[in-house]
């Protein structure tokens, strides 16, 4: 498989940002009469160590924007480039947390199956492999479910093993396209600490694509907001709150509340204003 | 996923009654088959006695010449014809259910040739490829491949395009991605087709050995027939009902294992 990386340019004075998205452009059907224009220009750069959250209204072309991200998917126009590369398909650097975990998972591989599965094919040894895999189940807290398949744990338990398998790759830059949109209240609130916890300790990069705007703001560094299709960025917020961050504190505080309006204004007025 | 052993046991005890009613249906059956034959006095009925009696010495006291004559040859031409048509048409529903072109040009000719009745290709076949193993192995493997070729398209084309994403996203190697993504999401709607084809396989050995055969379970039937042995006819049909229904029983046993993750 390619590494879909086509030119290398890494300038050791300034050092580029990790993700970097420049106009990109998409529409889809062009030059039909159903051509749909999803996104109108999206710029935006995520750094080493980031996490930055994507939030905008639904419908804005969030699954869209993370296709073109992640390689899945070409833009009409505009460019995308990882670690100062421009990228024409998948990076082997970077990979993508889908929102339906039950698509995206494999169901007749067992729990650590799936999570080495995307490893036989990175050319490592037997005992490397089985210690990524351990340690990845165990941050999500999987330890004890590893020989069952994954039709036999919740749709909480699934999405760990999906979010595992990712760790596991260890990527670069780690795109999560609404993982937690159907989970319940509790177990998302629970994910979305196992996540900043792993983010923590293993010094991940991420974005994190939501329509959730507490979540957006609780687990961000950056939250950048998309306006309605075709869609923008239209605000960068930089989430100035102390880390490590609690569910009930964190949200209790007034700089949560404060930024979370903002977010959620900013949400309305795009959702209400750019219908032409 | 159950225990074997211990818990075959407690099957047993939870099963009871179900298993009860299925011997007493069983034991009704030979019995009225008793009854009327009994009574008809016919020379091709006879009593399941004689028939039992038959199987017991024509078939297992001297099994050694009845696997070389009968079973030996009929169970070669059979695994033959039903392994290369499964080899042959699961690669070929790969490739077709993964290039949607391609599979608008050739399903409608997969469709025609189901139609036609395999045994139609008989007489050509003994023509062209002499009355020998070969000339079966083809009617065998012909017979069969439809099936299993239109349903490994149709498990191949319903695979959740998120899954080959996935693949993507996690660089999988295209080897893989055939032996690990695409075979065993398909596997369900494969083993349906093997499953069809499997029925579709005894039937084409009888039919090619009922005509110029020399050997195996279908010429037996038919050597016993133009002798004027009832009795020896219907063990033969007996024993072709065990042979279906082993065959039959030994697929759902692979089948079981290898879709255990679909049954959790």
């Amino acid at each position: 498989m390619e590494q879909g990386v086509t030119s290398s340019t890494i300038d050791p004075t300034r050092p580029p940002p990790l993700l970097e998205a420049h106009d990109v452009h998409h529409t889809y059907g062009i030059g039909t009469r159903e051509a749909h224009n999803a996104l109108g220009g999206i710029s935006f750069c995520v750094k080493q160590g980031e996490f930055v959250s994507i939030v905008g209204p639904s419908g804005c072309g969030k699954t869209t924007l993370l296709r073109c991200l992640s390689g899945l998917m070409k833009p009409t126009s505009g460019t995308v480039s990882l670690d100062g590369a421009a990228i024409s398909s998948v990076p082997a650097e970077l990979t993508l947390v889908f929102q339906d975990y039950s698509r995206s998972l494999y169901p007749w591989l067992r729990v650590a199956d799936n999570v080495d599965f995307p490893l036989k094919d990175a050319r490592l040894s037997k005992s490397e492999r089985a210690e990524r895999v351990a340690q990845a189940l165990a941050d999500v807290g999987l330890t004890d479910h590893t020989t069952k398949y994954p039709r036999q744990l919740s749709g909480g338990m699934q999405q760990r093993v999906a979010i595992a398998r990712a760790l596991a790759y260890r990527p670069a830059m780690l795109l999560m396209d609404e993982p937690y949109a159907s989970v319940d209240a509790q177990t998302r609130a629970s994910l979305e600490d196992v996540l900043l916890d792993v983010w923590e300790r293993r010094n991940k990069t991420i974005l994190f694509v939501t329509h959730d705007i507490d979540e957006s703001v609780y687990l961000a560094d950056r939250v950048l907001v998309l306006s309605r299709g075709p869609s923008r960025v239209i605000a960068d917020i930089a989430v100035d709150i102390a880390r490590p961050r609690d569910q009930i504190e964190t949200k209790a505080t007034p700089e949560f509340v404060e930024l979370r309006a903002e977010v959620a204004r900013l949400i309305r007025d795009a959702g209400s204003g750019a219908e032409t | 996923m159950d225990d074997e052993g211990a818990s075959i046991v407690s099957w047993i005890r939870a099963h009871l009654a179900d298993i009860a009613i299925k011997i007493a249906v069983l034991v009704a059956l030979v019995a009225f088959w008793w009854w009327a034959t009994a009574r008809a006095q016919s020379l091709f009925f006879p009593t399941p006695d004689t028939v039992f009696e038959s199987l017991w010495n024509d078939w297992l006291t001297n099994w050694s010449e009845s696997w070389r004559e009968n079973f030996g040859p009929s169970l070669k031409r059979l695994l033959l014809g039903f392994g290369l048509a499964a080899i042959v048409s699961i690669v070929m529903g790969v490739a077709i259910g993964r290039s949607s072109t391609f599979g608008d040009y050739v399903e409608p000719i997969i469709h025609f040739v189901r139609a036609i009745p395999p045994p139609a290709f008989l007489p050509l076949f003994i023509i062209l490829l002499g009355i020998g193993d070969l000339q079966k192995v083809v009617l065998i493997a012909i017979g069969v491949f439809p099936p299993i070729l239109l349903n490994t398209i149709d498990g191949v084309r319903s695979i959740d395009p998120q899954q080959f994403d996935t693949a993507d996203v996690f660089q999988i190697s295209t080897r893989r991605r055939i032996t690990h993504v695409i075979l065993p999401a398909a596997a369900p709607k494969i083993f349906a087709g093997l499953r069809i084809s499997m029925s579709i396989a005894v039937i084409l050995m009888v039919i090619s050995e009922l005509f110029a055969a020399t050997d195996g379970l279908g010429f037996r039937i038919l050597q016993t027939s133009r002798q004027f042995q009832y009795v020896q006819l219907w063990a033969g049909i007996v024993v072709l009902g065990i042979v279906g229904t082993v065959l039959n029983g030994l697929l759902v046993v692979v089948e079981r294992r290898v879709l255990r993750w679909s049954r959790v």
